[in-house]
């Protein structure tokens, strides 16, 4: 199936899968996962080339290119690595609210070096599991010569790597709806007062340690406020919808990098005197995986391309990363039963495609939460109830 | 009702062994994951409380049970979330070939070390081409007057580090059909031509210590042959139910922890709203319908151990139990985190851990595609 990719996306696809080729060595991979460490060296080097920021303005450094390129590379980068995939394409998390949000002297300041790939962001919002914006916690305080930060945030992915924090506060807590008094700050790694815990153990993921980070009278100027006040939860929500399609591409690249290795472990594995591939149980598993994969990325391509046109919904951005998740966790997972005893080796790589998908379906809201999202749109909000 | 006949005895065995698990066994497990393999002396401390080998007779220094006690250690020891302390394959799967087939003298040499724990066993059948089509073992055992010569290599093993002894399935190359080639041999540690190959890295059962096993003209006595020559193949069909049955039992009790971790999770744990996640509708039914599940294993699973302990040829049953039950741990595994949200990303959540060392139990025994392919054969289709 295609999609009708232009050339030049077409080029983009072939650039990026040269790219991870040349520079995803498994072998760096595998025991860098381990360590959870992540190699900075190929973030630069993906910036240098242009797949950081492809759809950042190009006074940024940016490609000037849109969702549905940006979607190109996640799914071809996570395919040949879901775990240095998806963790060269969250180095700029953080940075998206700038680019939609921020004033241009604040995006001038910060986005040309994450489009470099010489600047890690990322976002501190969640304060417990399946914490609700709305109910944040933290607050920021307007002091004489800005606002002065407290609070504590957990999951912060990348938050002991991070040069900058993309933080909710509560700005106004007299506001009759939470939502309203929330606001967004850009701080600094290195501002007194941030202190980042030990990293989790990531189940997936490995390459984007989530820790706790914690912000006692953390002190920044007014032109680190994105937005205006109490934008915080419009524009996080706004943020979540762009950031769902970018999930969904990466758990499209992860099933179809684990369908790869599927497909060629069956051809090439023998049992009782033929390859896998000839039994029609084996035949249908694939098809089956190919089927789904392809549903997962004509929804999530649907999504970036929407959001291009300007037609960006909730609904299409949660239903891509819904199914497209849900594509991810059955297609690695078959995957590694195609493979045996094999898929469930480090080495076979399959194993943390599967990890990885799970990473990509609960992060940023697991299946219920997506669900949420379609039927509040489709349905109408629930009311308050008894 | 319950299906299976626990005696007064049996309970008083649960729970010295559950307190056993919980004073010298969990405490270490962190740092059994940690190390990739648990220390030789817990399996002697096992062996020292009577909880190795449950159904081997007393004479060799074992407590002399029935099969229920072996479903209590396998329950027991998937209460602990790890399977570095692989007790129920070394008692339930290796041992019994030597309890069933070895002479009188082999018995005499080896079950008391296998109770004691001095003696932590093996099986190897899968090689690097011979993983569910056991017809392709390539590795050969040739008689050399009064010796017989080994040469091969495994993989997958588990126990494999620590095995003292390993019952090794290889082929006379002289015989021509596969099926009348193999046998049974039982390989000591340090003979030499036996070496271990690495220590596997693996998704999880990071504290089980799976390894390649390589065999290069390794000479073994003629006398640790097992049973008859030729009828490996025979043999390992008729352990392989229990092995199956006994995976079976590992998978539900695997579910039956994660399902109840997660529902004290849900209940102690509020969702966006500020309500427990137990009183949310969709999270009900997430749990219910697991619940559901379990309990369908549970009943399905009682009455296979209770035919299985008569003596029953239940080959089909075993062969759906394994391929059901292990899927539903899976499932289960997968559908528990979803509701720990992001917690569930982490290790700090013990359902991660299950969640990797569960996905192993639908490839290992035979794997649920090789399940179905016997249910089906027997099933007459």
């Amino acid at each position: 199936m295609d999609f009708n990719l232009s050339k030049a996306q077409k080029q983009i696809q072939k650039a990026a899968w040269e790219f991870a080729r040349g520079k995803f060595d498994r072998e760096m991979i595998l025991a860098r996962s381990l360590t959870q460490s992540f190699p900075r060296r190929i973030l630069e080097e993906a910036g240098d080339l242009g797949f950081i920021g492809i759809h950042f303005d190009e006074a940024y450094d940016g490609g000037g290119l849109g969702s549905l390129e940006h979607v190109l590379v996640s799914e071809t980068l996570c395919r040949k690595d879901s775990t240095l995939g998806s963790a060269l394409m969250f180095a700029g998390y953080g940075a998206e609210f700038l680019l939609r949000f921020g004033d241009p002297e604040l995006c001038k300041k910060h986005l040309p070096s994450v489009a470099n790939g010489r600047t890690i962001s990322t976002g501190a919002f969640l304060e417990n599991p399946g914490h609700d914006p709305g109910a944040t916690a933290a607050t920021g305080e307007k002091t004489e010569s800005g606002w002065c930060i407290n609070g504590v945030k957990q999951f912060v992915p990348f938050a002991d790597q991070a040069d900058f924090y993309i933080v909710l506060c509560r700005t106004d807590s007299r506001t009759s709806a939470a939502k309203d008094g929330l606001s967004l700050f850009l701080a600094e790694a290195g501002r007194q007062g941030i202190q980042v815990n030990k990293p989790c153990d990531n189940l997936g993921g490995r390459m984007i340690g989530f820790a706790e980070v914690s912000f006692a009278d953390v002190h920044v100027p007014h032109s680190n406020m994105i937005g205006t006040e109490g934008t915080g939860y419009s524009h996080l929500q706004r943020f979540l919808l762009e950031n769902r399609i970018q999930i969904a591409a990466m758990a499209l690249g992860t099933a179809q990098g684990a369908f790869d290795r599927a497909l060629a472990h069956v051809r090439q594995r023998r049992q009782f005197g033929k390859t896998l591939a000839e039994f029609p149980v084996t035949r249908h598993k694939i098809a089956e995986m190919a089927a789904r994969i392809e549903g997962a990325r004509y929804l999530t391509y649907c999504a970036a391309d929407g959001f291009d046109q300007g037609r960006a919904t909730h609904r299409d951005s949660a239903m891509a990363k819904l199914m497209a998740a849900r594509c991810a966790m059955a297609v690695t997972d078959e995957a590694i039963q195609l493979l045996g005893g094999y898929g469930y080796m480090t080495e076979y790589e399959v194993e943390h495609f599967y990890r990885d998908a799970k990473h990509a379906e609960i992060f940023q809201g697991p299946p219920g939460v997506q669900k949420n999202i379609i039927a509040d749109e489709l349905i109408g909000k629930p009311g308050p109830g008894r | 009702m319950q299906l299976l006949s626990y005696t007064e005895a049996h309970h008083r065995f649960r729970k010295r062994l559950r307190e056993f698990l919980s004073t010298e066994v969990s405490p270490c497990v962190d740092q059994w994951e940690k190390d990739r393999i648990v220390p030789k002396s817990v399996w002697r401390r096992m062996g020292q409380e009577g909880f190795l080998c449950p159904t081997v007779s007393a004479d060799y220094g074992a407590i002399g049970g029935d099969f229920l006690y072996s479903v209590i250690v396998s329950e027991e020891l998937a209460r602990t979330n790890h399977s570095g302390l692989f007790a129920q394959l070394h008692s339930d799967v290796v041992v019994p070939y030597i309890d069933a087939f070895a002479s009188r003298e082999q018995k005499a040499k080896y079950l008391p070390g296998c109770v004691s724990g001095e003696l932590i066993t093996a099986v190897a059948m899968t090689e690097p081409d011979a993983g569910s089509d056991l017809a392709g073992i390539n590795t050969t055992a040739e008689e050399d007057g009064e010796e017989v010569v080994i040469n091969g290599s495994k993989t997958f093993i588990s126990n494999g580090i620590n095995a003292d002894l390993v019952i090794v399935a290889a082929k006379d190359p002289a015989v021509e059909n596969p099926y009348e080639a193999l046998s049974l041999y039982i390989v000591e540690d340090k003979t030499p031509g036996f070496k271990r190959g690495r220590h596997l890295d693996k998704m999880g059962m990071w504290s089980q210590d799976t390894a390649e096993l390589f065999f290069t003209g390794c000479r073994i006595p003629k006398a640790n042959l097992l049973g008859t020559k030729g009828q490996g193949f025979s043999m390992l069909m008729q352990k392989l139910q229990q092995e199956r049955l006994v995976t079976s039992v590992c998978a539900q009790a695997a579910a039956e922890m994660m399902l109840e971790w997660t529902t004290n999770y849900c209940r102690q744990h509020t969702d966006a709203a500020g309500k427990p996640i137990a009183r949310e509708q969709a999270a009900q039914f997430a749990l219910v319908e697991m619940a559901t599940d379990v309990k369908l294993g549970r009943t399905f699973l009682d009455k296979l151990i209770v035919e299985h302990m008569a003596g029953e040829n239940v080959v089909v049953e075993t062969s759906m139990a394994k391929y059901w039950i292990t899927d539903l741990a899976k499932r289960v595994s997968q559908q528990c985190l979803d509701l720990h949200a992001e917690f569930g990303l982490t290790e700090a959540c013990p359902v991660a851990r299950a969640f990797r060392d569960t996905r192993v139990m639908p490839i290992f025994a035979g794997t649920n595609e090789i399940m179905k392919q016997i249910a089906g054969k027997f099933m007459g289709l």
